[in-house]
């Protein structure tokens, strides 16, 4: 799940010239992919929107009005709240060290930190279970202090951080070592506090990074599904976040409420795709302009 | 204990990590231990709780076994997939203009955005027998969704991007002269296909294929939907740890779920090696 401002060199209008063989190979080709493209992504996404008004417009209405989608929609604002604040916090944290100093393990570090993407959300979960469930290591210290991690809103918001940790750090490592330190280091030589010169020299630099970096971060965390649904799978009084909604609602043959709920995330994931092209089209020309 | 403990000194002198313990250090530390590595380190001491024994029946039951095959064997098929369609888009973008370029560039990445919620619903509707395009493979006797082609289908889906992102910036470097000095010295379109375009992006191909196979393999969501995930057939490793853990069944969740774990970090490995391979001729 990388989206690198700098995966995507300036789109340099490239033709073949007319010397080259031109033939039906070009169109053949092309239209290749539209189909693939077709059959596995533009139907599936086109599907999305005909689902959620399968009962028209007030169907669609119905259920983002109903209760259930309400208490799941609060309930992925409250994961939300907790997890995107946590994450932005540490992917700061992690890209001014990683960017700033040097020293052994940094690379490391770096795959550490990357470590979420790789893992299996079922196994992301089930590292949490092993640790803060029932029959978990943590168990004897929680029972002690009373402590529902596994099954109730902790776990939730636990799941949630742990699968959108490396976006921020991820998006704002490239700037720091770009941009490299001579302003931060005229600030301090000119007197500022490490807080100012993070404030006021720093931050404005990674603006754009970091709140792309937030819109992803957000994004996974309103989208993650296996992980919570390891560590809330009995939960008790039936709370739900969107995506098991949606989940839920399916297996129930209520398929036009599971599609208005997939409508509402599908729509939160154009909005990435749409400042993510918005940020490359200014990066882009920034980039010319040099 | 400030930022500027160690920040006036040159960036590239390797210093004592201890001697200068600061707020983001401690922040970064707090927050990785608690949310992944005491997990991660939870699910290792409950696999080496049990006795190697009981360790080797869990993981290799027949079912645990057939989920192995099924998983690698699609997450495969999926890849090898990938790489070809990712390659060739990746072409397509770089070298042609032709309308809708910028709608297909902007649409790639939309399996990554979109909750593998969604997705599974979506996969499930479209390719059953009465969906838009399963309707017609059903009279040729073609299941897709709840079948092995449907966990295929899933595994593509989600780790579509993976190949285009990693080839298009590296072809972008490719110039187009070099081609038309293979045609002028007499290269046939193939040669020059085979001898000078291809060999500059192969670490690309392969780190995004092994990426997407890493992917796939991990993928629960959308196959979870899609699949009938019935055991011999359609049922995936992630599922099955997901079905343990449901049955409250944890060891034979968590022997799974390592095995899961540990493939997991070997690709992730690869990966890194990949990448530093097709790094090797970068100044």
């Amino acid at each position: 799940m990388t989206f690198n401002l700098d995966t995507q060199a300036p789109a340099v209008e490239q033709e073949i010239s007319p010397k080259a063989p031109q033939d039906w190979a070009k169109i053949g080709l092309i239209l290749l992919v539209f189909a693939f493209f077709t059959v596995i992504l533009i139907v599936p996404v086109i599907y999305v929107f005909v689902g959620a008004f399968s009962n028209g417009l007030p169907g669609f209405l119905g259920t983002l009005s109903s209760r259930e989608f309400l208490n799941a929609l609060r309930l992925t604002l409250m994961a939300v709240a907790v997890a995107v604040p946590l994450n932005v916090i540490f992917g700061l944290c992690a890209a001014l060290v990683l960017a700033r100093k040097s020293f052994r393990g940094r690379t490391f570090l770096l795959s550490v930190i990357d470590l979420p993407f790789s893992i299996s959300p079922v196994v992301a979960g089930l590292m949490l279970v092993s640790l803060y469930g029932r029959q978990g290591l943590l168990n004897p210290v929680l029972q002690a202090l009373d402590l529902r991690i596994i099954f109730a809103f902790p776990g939730i918001a636990l799941a949630t951080i742990l699968g959108g940790m490396p976006f921020v750090a991820r998006e704002v490592i490239p700037v720091l070592e770009e941009i490299g330190d001579e302003e931060e280091e005229a600030a301090k030589t000119l007197g500022a506090s490490s807080w100012q010169t993070f404030w006021r020299v720093t931050l404005p630099a990674i603006r754009w990074a970091l709140g792309y970096g937030i819109i992803l971060t957000t994004a996974r965390a309103m989208g993650e599904f296996g992980s919570i649904a390891v560590v809330s799978s009995n939960l008790i009084g039936r709370t739900q976040t969107l995506t098991l909604f949606v989940d839920s609602s399916y297996r129930n043959y209520d398929s036009q409420g599971a599609f208005a709920t997939a409508v509402v995330l599908a729509g939160l994931a154009a909005f990435t795709l749409v400042i993510k092209q918005l940020l490359e089209h200014l990066y882009t020309k920034r980039y010319k302009a040099e | 204990m400030t930022l500027a403990a160690a920040d006036l000194r040159g960036p590239n002198q390797p210093k004592n990590v201890l001697a200068k313990i600061s707020i983001p250090w401690i922040v970064v530390f707090a927050h990785l231990f608690i949310i992944l590595l005491f997990p991660l380190l939870a699910l290792l001491l409950q696999a080496i709780v049990l006795n190697p024994a009981q360790f080797w029946a869990l993981a290799t039951t027949p079912i645990a076994l057939s989920t192995y095959n099924i998983t690698f064997g699609t997450a495969t098929v999926a890849a090898i997939v990938n790489m070809l369609a990712g390659t060739l888009t990746a072409w397509v973008l770089v070298r042609y203009q032709f309308p809708g370029k910028r709608f297909l560039d902007g649409i790639i990445d939309l399996p990554f955005a979109l909750p593998t919620a969604v997705a599974g619903i979506t996969l499930a509707t479209i390719y059953n027998q009465s969906g838009w395009i399963g309707q017609f493979f059903a009279p040729f006797g073609i299941q897709i969704a709840f079948s092995r082609v449907g966990v295929a289908i899933a595994m593509i889906f989600v780790s579509l991007p993976f190949v285009v992102r990693t080839v298009q910036p590296v072809l972008q470097e490719v110039e187009p002269t070099i081609e038309e000095a293979a045609w002028s010295l007499g290269a046939s379109r193939f040669q020059t296909f085979w001898k000078v375009i291809l060999p500059p992006i192969i670490p690309a191909i392969l780190t995004g294929t092994a990426q997407a196979f890493a992917r796939a393999v991990g993928e629960f969501g959308s196959v979870v939907l899609v699949a009938a995930n019935v055991p011999f057939q359609d049922l995936i490793a992630p599922v099955l740890v997901f079905q343990r853990l449901e049955g409250a069944d944890i060891p034979g969740a968590t022997v799974i779920g390592l095995v899961l774990l540990l493939i997991s970090l070997v690709l992730l490995l690869i990966i890194n090696l990949l990448q530093a391979w097709g790094r090797r001729y970068d100044v």
